[in-house]
């Protein structure tokens, strides 16, 4: 292989890219290095089991990831402004929308819930961590790597190019030979192991490690909407696993599952894609519903409205979600009686989403409703959500489908449904947890501008989307010609791209501005919330509460407030904590490596790497840690810091 | 808040009024199928709207009624658990909503699926829309002509056509005769239209494809059906026969324009249905080629023999 074909040449704007990895890599290096920071680094983070902290990586990645895809969509908007625009060409364009797809869905909104998941589930729940402590480090670490597998090869090796759905035959050493596709395979595969792990993690976090007294119907609606993803996680990410495994041999050892020759069925890809695809879009939109439900309940002053029909809607929704994935695909001509019974199992999914929504809305009714930043993005969800949720209706209808199937109709519904439904959800959590966090508020007048800035924007950039598929404009098509008409709905979108642009940057002015100028909060509950989180204090303790709660009721924090219940009512006793561990990290990088080099067919190093994976997993299975014990005049002397008094 | 909910309002009226110079196609049908579709469209964005226009009314009242400044500071909102008989409510409103639309998607889908109504007795004109590369191919067996990136159509005739592809996965679409489909490598869809006006109508390939997907264009010319026979005839009599030799150059080449030949490649490179499937599934298949699921289609466009010769023995052991 020569190094051109190993690099990505040719193209102006990826050795700029390549330049400013260089750089930053650089930077934080010496950085590092000048601050002395690199023991920091490798205690207080890189070897954490700490749920909050692991909770703050994933965030942070995710917000990475945000700006990777919002670039990605940026220039596909930039592209799109006008017709025979010549800013990429279709090679970069293709590359763009596939890695948009993936970066958006796999590596920023799933590790956004996951690391809001983290942070608040064990606090919900009284408990001092999450069941398995070390695995959840791992499965940061895996996501992590699988994340940075799948960027670099944007500057090594080229991007895929087939499309997040990277559907077969398009996806086979015939039509894609360069490496691309191989890391999404890899890259995907590596994260999806993490994500599966943290299924598993939290279901026995939940079901085994809630506080005395808390029943599961006594479950804040944040937890119990992880619950069921976490099960959704469970079932699903298997199938996706097998799905890449069969992928991987197809590409790398001459396989022939979904090739054209030799009796591949390419309709299979997209069955078991979908199968597990579907699933995936419940398991974030779920908890960005649960975490709705906190604080649209936290800012109106009032409890959940039909907290139980609340969870019977989301166990259905669950459900259905893994009856319905073949509406991806009425087009493939499987006749009018399976896609009549896929329109009907995909329509019954809006009756729950309807439940819910009214829930909310009578949440609100007869509420103190305080319309601070969080709470204001909790409410532009309802009327922006209920738009993607009605044309979902209408794209559910196989008849009228064939019409919108592969259009901008399309593009513009799951947009409506997955920004107000999941970006605005872990922006709303992230302003509302953060408190607990880092013990300030994000500055809330900034806030508000920055919530209408991308309120807004977003519907200049979606809305026409609709219309110019139904004037015919496909999905994917990096130009069109100005006979097509297709250009001035075209412009307005693209100029709301740059209003979403500018709003997340105001996002990250936001709490760069806050961390030096935010007044700090003492109480430990800014918003005079309602669940256990807000009960211990911001920031957090290493062992999460002093003394484990006693819960009688749904929300027994706000009710310990009003006098009507305590909380904290046993004595301070030792508390077991787990081991700080570099094994999860190192286990990451091993893997990173495996990966590199399965994705170039490179045996030798892959090889090593494989054995590698094993001698981690010897080591960790013959170590014997059982963690340390932290003394109550330990904790007596932290809880004394933590409440301002002097020691 | 409520002003959000007012500024959708105006942005889409604002966005009917831009796009309501230039007809949105799928909602200008020139046939019975993209009626229906319309139809089914219209209906659908009519019931929708009555459900956004229930929980916007509710949005903007309880959020304009108890807002903090608007409520005494001493107000106490009250504990709620729910209500039996609203949550009834909208549950079995949404659930007869669902009723009345399975009912029609099911019967448009049935409708739309099947020759349209009214078009049954007349026997279809076959048309068999292959793609390679980025590029259409369209062959009229009985006509024994073929056409690249163009396709002639008589009016008020059902057309049958019959999809496939010899790469990745595409989809034949022709907006204002009705919806899409997939063309696939290992067997053939089907699409039954009729244009019942005189219209040049905009196909294309609406699936990912690769790099020059999108450029995957055509016209759909529907004319009377004298036209379309003197069309056929001046084809005939002007264009070269396709040879096989000519076919593979054009499989070779990622963008042609238009061209029009005498004869089919179907005679020397058959389409992949009934025995030459790849899986055979699909009605058309015979009692025989349950033997042939393990055939190579993916070097269907290398097949260098005549549809007659076929014979199970020189299907699998091709090249």
């Amino acid at each position: 292989m020569k190094w051109d074909e190993f690099f990505v040449t040719g193209e102006p704007m990826i050795y700029g890219a390549m330049a400013s990895i260089v750089l930053v890599s650089v930077a934080i290096v010496v950085g590092l290095t000048y601050f002395k920071k690199w023991g920091y680094l490798w205690r207080e983070w890189l070897t954490t089991v700490d749920h909050k902290r692991i909770g703050i990586m994933y965030i942070i990645a995710a917000l990475l990831m945000l700006f990777r895809g919002g670039m990605d969509g940026l220039l596909m908007r930039g592209q799109l402004a006008r017709p025979e625009n010549g800013l990429l060409d279709a090679q970069h364009y293709n590359e763009i929308f596939t890695t948009h797809g993936v970066i958006m869905i796999l590596f920023m909104a799933m590790p956004f819930i996951i690391g809001l998941m983290n942070v608040v589930v064990p606090l919900q729940i009284g408990a001092r961590d999450v069941a398995f402590p070390r695995l959840n480090a791992v499965s940061f670490w895996l996501f992590f790597f699988g994340a940075m597998l799948f960027n670099i090869s944007f500057v090594i090796g080229g991007s895929p190019d087939a499309g997040w759905t990277a559907y077969f035959p398009l996806a086979s050493n015939e039509f894609s030979p360069t490496v691309g596709i191989n890391y999404y395979a890899i890259a995907l595969q590596i994260a999806g192991i993490g994500t599966l792990m943290t299924g598993i993690n939290f279901i026995v976090t939940i079901i085994k490690m809630r506080a005395p007294g808390m029943s599961l119907m006594k479950m804040p609606m944040f937890t119990w909407s992880v619950l069921i993803t976490c099960v959704i996680i469970t079932f699903a990410f298997p199938v996706l696993t097998i799905a890449l495994a069969l992928m991987t041999v197809d590409r790398l050892f001459g396989g022939q599952f979904f090739t054209m020759a030799n009796g591949g069925m390419d309709m299979l890809w997209a069955n078991l894609f979908w199968v597990w695809g579907h699933p995936e879009v419940y398991i974030v939109i779920l908890p960005a519903f649960g975490i709705y439900s906190e604080i649209i309940s936290t800012f109106s002053k009032k409890n959940l409205y039909g907290y139980t029909s609340m969870v019977v809607s989301m166990v259905a929704i669950s459900a259905l979600s893994f009856l319905v994935w073949a509406h991806h695909f009425y087009t493939m001509g499987h006749g009018a009686m399976v896609n009549g019974i896929f329109s009907i199992t995909t329509m019954a999914i809006a009756v729950p989403t309807g439940v819910k929504i009214f829930n909310w809305l009578f949440t609100l009714r007869k509420g103190k409703i305080q319309f601070t930043t969080p709470m204001m993005y909790s409410l532009a969800f309802i009327p922006i959500f209920t738009v993607g949720g009605v044309t979902g209706v209408m794209l559910a209808m196989a008849s009228a489908d064939y019409q919108y199937h592969n259009t901008m109709f399309l593009v513009a519904h799951f947009h409506y449904v997955l920004i107000p439904g999941t970006v605005f959800a872990v922006i709303a959590g992230m302003y509302y947890w953060f408190p607990k966090l880092f013990g300030f508020r994000l500055n809330e007048r900034q806030g508000k501008l920055t919530f209408w800035v991308i309120a807004i924007s977003f519907n200049v950039t979606f809305l026409p989307l609709f219309f110019l598929g139904l004037k015919g404009m496909t999905r994917r098509m990096y130009t069109y010609s100005a006979e097509t008409g297709f250009g001035p709905l075209n412009l307005i979108a693209s100029i709301g791209a740059v209003g979403l642009a500018i709003g997340f940057g105001l996002l990250v002015y936001n709490i760069y501005w806050s961390f030096r100028y935010a007044p700090r909060d003492t109480t430990g509950d800014p918003w005079d919330a309602r669940t256990l989180e807000w009960a211990t204090h911001s920031p957090i303790p290493d062992y999460n509460f002093a003394i484990t709660p006693k819960v009688q009721s749904l929300d027994c924090f706000w009710n310990m407030k009003k006098g009507k219940e305590k909380l904290f009512e046993d004595e301070l006793e030792e508390i077991h904590m787990p081991s700080n561990s570099g094994q999860p990290f190192i286990l990451g990088v091993i893997f990173f490596f495996l990966g590199f080099a399965l994705v170039f067919s490179w045996w030798v190093p892959a090889i090593i790497g494989g054995l590698g994976v094993l001698v981690m997993l010897g080591i960790r299975t013959f170590e014997r840690d059982h963690g340390y014990h932290i003394p109550v005049s330990e904790i007596k002397k932290t809880e004394q810091r933590l409440r301002g008094e002097t020691v | 808040m409520k002003r959000k909910g007012l500024l959708l309002a105006l942005m889409s009226t604002l966005l009917l009024l831009l796009t309501g110079c230039e007809p949105l196609l799928v909602l200008n049908p020139k046939g019975p199928q993209a009626q229906t579709q319309a139809n089914t469209i219209i209906f659908s964005i009519i019931v929708m709207a009555f459900v956004l226009l229930v929980v916007y009314v509710l949005f903007v009242v309880f959020l304009s009624k108890y807002r903090a400044s608007k409520l005494p500071d001493d107000y106490e909102p009250p504990y709620e658990k729910g209500n039996k008989w609203l949550e009834i409510i909208w549950i079995a409103i949404p659930v007869l909503i669902v009723a009345v639309l399975s009912v029609v998607t099911v019967k448009t889908t049935n409708a739309v699926e099947k020759v349209p109504v009214g078009y049954e007795n007349q026997k279809p004109l076959v048309i068999y829309a292959a793609s390679s590369n980025w590029k259409w191919h369209f062959s009229y067996p009985e006509e024994n002509i073929e056409t690249v990136n163009y396709v002639n159509i008589p009016t008020n005739r059902p057309v049958e056509f019959r999809m496939y592809s010899y790469g990745p996965i595409t989809s034949f679409w022709i907006p204002q005769l009705g919806g899409q489909k997939y063309a696939m490598s290992d067997m053939v869809t089907k699409l039954h239209f009729v244009a019942e006006h005189e219209a040049s109508m905009m196909g294309r390939n609406s699936n990912f494809s690769g790099e020059g997907y999108a450029h995957m264009e055509f016209e759909v010319l529907s004319m009377s059906p004298k036209k379309f026979d003197e069309w056929v005839n001046d084809v005939k009599a002007n264009e070269s026969e396709i040879t096989e030799a000519e076919f593979d150059k054009l499989l070779a080449t990622p963008h042609v324009g238009r061209k029009s030949y005498t004869g089919t490649h179907l005679t020397f490179s058959p389409a992949p249905e009934g025995e030459h499937a790849g899986h055979n599934h699909g009605s058309d298949s015979t009692s025989d080629d349950m033997d042939h699921s393990n055939m190579d289609h993916g070097d269907m466009d290398h097949e260098d023999m005549d549809q007659s010769e076929h014979s199970e023995s020189e299907h699998s052991n091709h090249e």
